[in-house]
């Protein structure tokens, strides 16, 4: 049984849910703290992410660079928009494949639930130029590439 | 694999997406689907023309009448995306479960 729920709001939006077993603040920090990012976002076995800004405040830049085994690589940058310790986490980002994809909008919440933490997030869906390219990348090059997708909106 | 443009053009115009709430509730035809709608038939059935050539309905003939229903690939291709996010986002998070624990049993 997936401990991570889906839903679809409308033709736009998702939203998942997810429990864990620790305070909203410590699920906030691992949300923004690039000494935890670099432990746990990093899609599948075998990538690293040797490079992480995360400048805690509305308006701080976004960073994440991501590398595999075989030294392929791909990054992120994006803004904070809106931060309440340890409740929300409001931000907008981009990957560049190299090209730049279409800004990114993804709003986190932690609330706290059964002696640990609900997390919500939610995100715009990719338009329909942008999910087609990122289709179009996958088909090409198979499972790496839905990290890519992942890395994109999360 | 369906036609993600025509999809998305399909989804686009308001009508379309109304037709298709419609017809969520199940098959009506032609007729029924104009009625909320103010608009001629003529009108309705170009729209109905581009969401069936979007793949998004289906048709059938039954006597006089063309009944359409959703089609059950309507939207495979988001649906097919946020299967592989979903998948991949489980990976993350299960890593964060481990982070987690480590930082609160510190």
């Amino acid at each position: 049984m997936s401990k991570l729920h889906l839903q679809r709001v409308g033709d736009t939006q998702a939203v998942f849910t997810r429990q864990f077993a620790a305070s909203p603040e410590s699920v906030y920090k691992a949300h923004m703290e690039p000494s935890l990012l670099q432990q746990w976002l990093l899609g599948p076995e075998g990538w690293s992410m040797p490079v992480c800004v995360s400048e805690n405040k509305v308006g701080g830049q976004i960073r994440y660079e991501w590398v595999n085994e075989d030294g392929q690589g791909f990054y992120l940058t994006g803004e904070f928009t809106e931060l309440c310790p340890f409740s929300k986490i409001s931000q907008v980002q981009r990957m560049f494949l190299p090209d730049p994809t279409p800004d990114s909008h993804v709003e986190t919440t932690f609330e706290p639930r059964d002696g640990g933490t609900l997390m919500t997030l939610r995100m715009n869906l990719p338009s329909k130029e942008a999910l087609e390219e990122m289709l179009a990348t996958g088909m090409e090059s198979g499972m790496e590439d839905s990290y890519v997708r992942l890395e994109t909106l999360n | 694999m369906i036609n993600l443009d025509a999809t998305f053009s399909a989804l686009a115009d308001p009508t379309r997406r109304a037709i298709l709430a419609r017809l969520c509730q199940g098959e009506t035809t032609a007729l029924d689907l104009a009625k909320p709608f103010a608009m001629s038939q003529p009108a309705i059935s170009r729209h109905l023309a581009v969401l069936e050539q979007a793949g998004l309905i289906e048709s059938r003939v039954e006597g006089s009448k063309r009944p359409r229903r959703l089609s059950a690939t309507a939207l495979d291709g988001i649906d097919e995306w946020l299967g592989m996010l979903r998948k991949a986002l489980e990976t993350n998070y299960d890593r964060l479960d481990r982070v987690l624990e480590a930082l609160e049993g510190q």
